[in-house]
This record gives C-alpha cells, structure tokens and sequence, in this order.
C-alpha cells in the first residue's frame, strides 16, 4: 500500500512541523503570555497597594482630625478658664478697690464732720461769750469762766 | 482505492492522485451542488471556536487570567486594536465579527497543516472516498464569507447614508454628476472587484498552499520531510497572515460604508 508509505511521509513532515513549533513557536508565545500575566498581576498587586494605602491614609487623617479637634478643645477650655480667672481677679481687685475709697471717704467725711464741729464749738464758745456778755451787759473775764464756756461748748457740740 | 503509487505508475498516476485530492465529497451537480466536506469542517471548526469562547467566557475572571484566558485575551486585544486603528466609528458589530473572521479563517486555513493523507485516509475506513479538509480551499466557502461581508457593507451604507446618500455615491463619485454613467460604471467594478478579490485571495493562496502539499506527497516517503517540513512552517506565517488580511479588509470595507464623503 504507497498511500500507508505517503502517509509515513508526511507524518514525518507533521513531526518536523511539530517539533518547530515547540521549539520556536511555542516558547515566545509562552514568554507573551506570561509577561502578559505578570503585567496584570502587577497592575492588580499595585492597584490593591494603592488601594491599602489610601485607606491608611485615611486612618491617618482621621487621627490627626481627632487630635486636632482635642487640642481646639484644650484650647478653648483653657482660654474660657485664664478669662474666668482674669474676670474673677479684675472683680476682686476692684471691689478691693471700692472698699478703699469709700473707707477713704468716710474717713474724709468723718474728718471733716469733726473739724466743722470743732469749728462750731470754738465759735459758740465765743458766741456764747458774746452772748453772755451782752446779758450782764459787762464784760466777763474770760480767763475767769473759761473752765465755764468749756464746758457749755462741749454740752453743744453733743447737742 | 483511487490513491496512486506515485514512482511506479507514472503521470497518469499521479494526475489522479492530485485529482482524488481536489475533488470534494458532494451531493447533487452543478449549482445545485453540496460540497458535505467543506460544510462539515467549516461547521465543526466554527463551533469548535464558539465553543472554546463560550467557555472562556464563562469562566472569565477579572483577576490574573490563567492559560487559555490570557490567550483569548491576547487575540483580543490583538484584534481589538487592529480594528480601533481601521476603523474610527462607533459600531458594535465590526469587532466581533473581526474576531470571529480572523479566528474562523483561522481555524480553516489551519487544517492546511495536518497532513493531506491523514484524514482522507481515516475516511476511507467508514467509506468515505472524497474529502477535502481545508474549507478555505473550497471557493465557495471563501465567496461565502466575502458575500457575507458585502451584505454588510450594503446595510451599513444605507444605514449610514440613507438610501438617497447611497445612491449619491454610487453616481456623483468620483467625477460628479454629470458624468454618472462613468461613475456608476466604476463603482461597479468596484463593488463587485471588493468580494472577488477578498473570496479568491485567500482562495488563490490556501488551494496553491494545498495543492504543494499534495506535490509534496508525491515524492517518496522518506524525503518528503525535506520540503514539506519548510512549506509547513513557513505555512504557519501564511494561514496566519491570510486570516488577518482577510479581517483587515473586511474592517476596512465596513469603514469605507461608514464614511462621509462631502462633495
């Protein structure tokens, strides 16, 4: 039989094809292909890194806000606290103040109270005397009644 | 049996035996003719195709494709750009069907590569006496395709154009109105030189491709290896390359029925 011969022939051209094909065909094609595979593992690997480290950064950022926002707070309540104190001074000072001056006052007050009366007195004294004189119409020696006026200036001045 | 024994019987021998090679299993005469081979394996290998997709398909993953899906994927993006350089519009049929084209052709022109003998010979055991394998050595397989892809272009065009725009071009291009018996004459050589050409070069180049492996055949056995072993590698390049200008031209005459011309 020549066609089992022709067909010994050209399954020997097959195995030629064959064995090209594994030896140059197939490896490129496979190098193609995995590189292909590695580009999107890396693609895929880069995306996902990408992906952690925005979370991260969120994370991050949202410490950051919570620290921030504590250390308004601090801020805010120690500010509240220094003006709290400083009201609190300003009133104390002042009302120390206040006292002050209307003690002072009343001292003044006091002082001047007690030099009019002593004024008062020294001039009833010698009203009083004026008086006196003009009623016994004689003149009263004043060293004589002295102890006399005193007296009757004093009664006045407790009137 | 009709095979020959090339050496010893001479021409006539042998001019039957690249004869019992071209002939294919058919049923019926003339137009009315059935080429069973052709039909059969163009049939098997396009399901073999829309199998291997589907399953591909189906399985798809988005993370790092293993095996077969990165190969799918690689003539994928091979295709994919090829039509996305040729084809600037917005169409969701051409890049399928650029896909299945150059797959199918593919496929086809692929069994160019088992040996001529081999599978006439396995026919011959359940009685089968005829059988061409390589559908795209059948011419009228190849004017299928191209018919197909003229259809298209016709649809398009007037999907395009309007049949109004259609009409347009065919008579005010490339001279303008006023000569429209010259122009309808060339868009009608045209027109039909685009599915002659596309069906009878890669017919032309499978049947040559076919017929030196039959040649080849006829050497004695044991030195066969010797050119058939180079014409089946650098056949490789041409199956290939066929299949891809078969896609290409086909991309391109879709974007031709696309275009705008302004006049």
């Amino acid at each position: 039989m020549n066609i089992g011969l022709t067909l010994i022939g050209q399954m020997i051209t097959f195995a030629v094809l064959v064995w090209f094909t594994m030896k140059f065909v197939w490896p490129p094609l496979t190098v193609a292909m995995q590189e292909r595979q590695k580009k999107i593992a890396d693609g895929l690997a880069a995306a996902e890194r990408a992906s952690h480290d925005l979370e991260a950064a969120k994370a991050d950022a949202e410490v950051a806000l919570k620290e921030a926002r504590t250390e308004a707070a601090d801020i805010v309540a120690a500010a509240t606290k220094r003006g709290d104190e400083i009201i609190a001074q300003k009133k104390g000072d002042a009302e120390v103040e206040g006292q002050r001056v209307l003690t002072q006052a009343q001292a003044q007050i006091e002082q001047e109270q007690a030099s009019a009366r002593e004024k008062l007195r020294g001039e009833l004294a010698g009203l009083a005397t004026l008086g006196a004189s003009k009623i016994l119409n004689r003149e009263i020696n004043a060293d004589t009644h002295a102890s006399l006026l005193d007296d009757l200036a004093a009664d006045l001045g407790k009137a | 049996m009709a095979s020959a024994e090339p050496a010893a019987d001479g021409a006539a021998a042998q001019g039957e035996y690249i004869v019992h090679h071209l002939t294919n299993l058919k049923v019926g005469d003339g137009f009315f003719s059935l080429h069973i081979d052709s039909m059969f394996f163009s049939i098997a290998l396009g399901l073999l195709f829309i199998g291997v997709m589907s399953y591909v398909a189906k399985r798809a993953t988005s993370d790092v494709p293993g095996g077969l899906q990165n190969f799918v994927e690689m003539i994928y993006e091979f295709v994919d750009g090829s039509v996305k350089e040729a084809f600037p519009y917005v169409n969701k049929v051409v890049a399928p069907l650029a896909m299945t084209i150059f797959c199918w052709i593919f496929l086809m022109n692929a069994m160019d590569l088992v040996p001529v003998d081999l599978l006439p010979w396995l026919a011959s055991f359940v009685g089968i006496n005829y059988l061409k394998v390589v559908p795209s050595t059948d011419v009228n397989i190849t004017f299928g395709f191209s018919l197909g892809v003229m259809v298209l272009v016709v649809y398009y065009s007037i999907k395009i154009k309007g049949g109004g725009g259609y009409l347009k071009e065919w008579l005010g291009h490339p001279f303008g109105y006023k000569l429209f018996p010259a122009n309808l004459l060339l868009n009608l050589v045209e027109f039909i030189a685009k599915p002659v050409s596309l069906a009878l070069r890669l017919f032309g180049n499978m049947y040559a491709g076919e017929l030196i492996f039959i040649l080849i055949a006829l050497l004695p056995w044991f030195l066969q290896w010797l050119l058939g072993g180079p014409w089946a590698i650098f056949h490789i390049l041409i199956i290939t390359l066929q299949a891809f200008i078969f896609m290409m031209l086909t991309v391109v005459y879709l974007a031709m029925a696309h275009e705008h011309d302004e006049h």
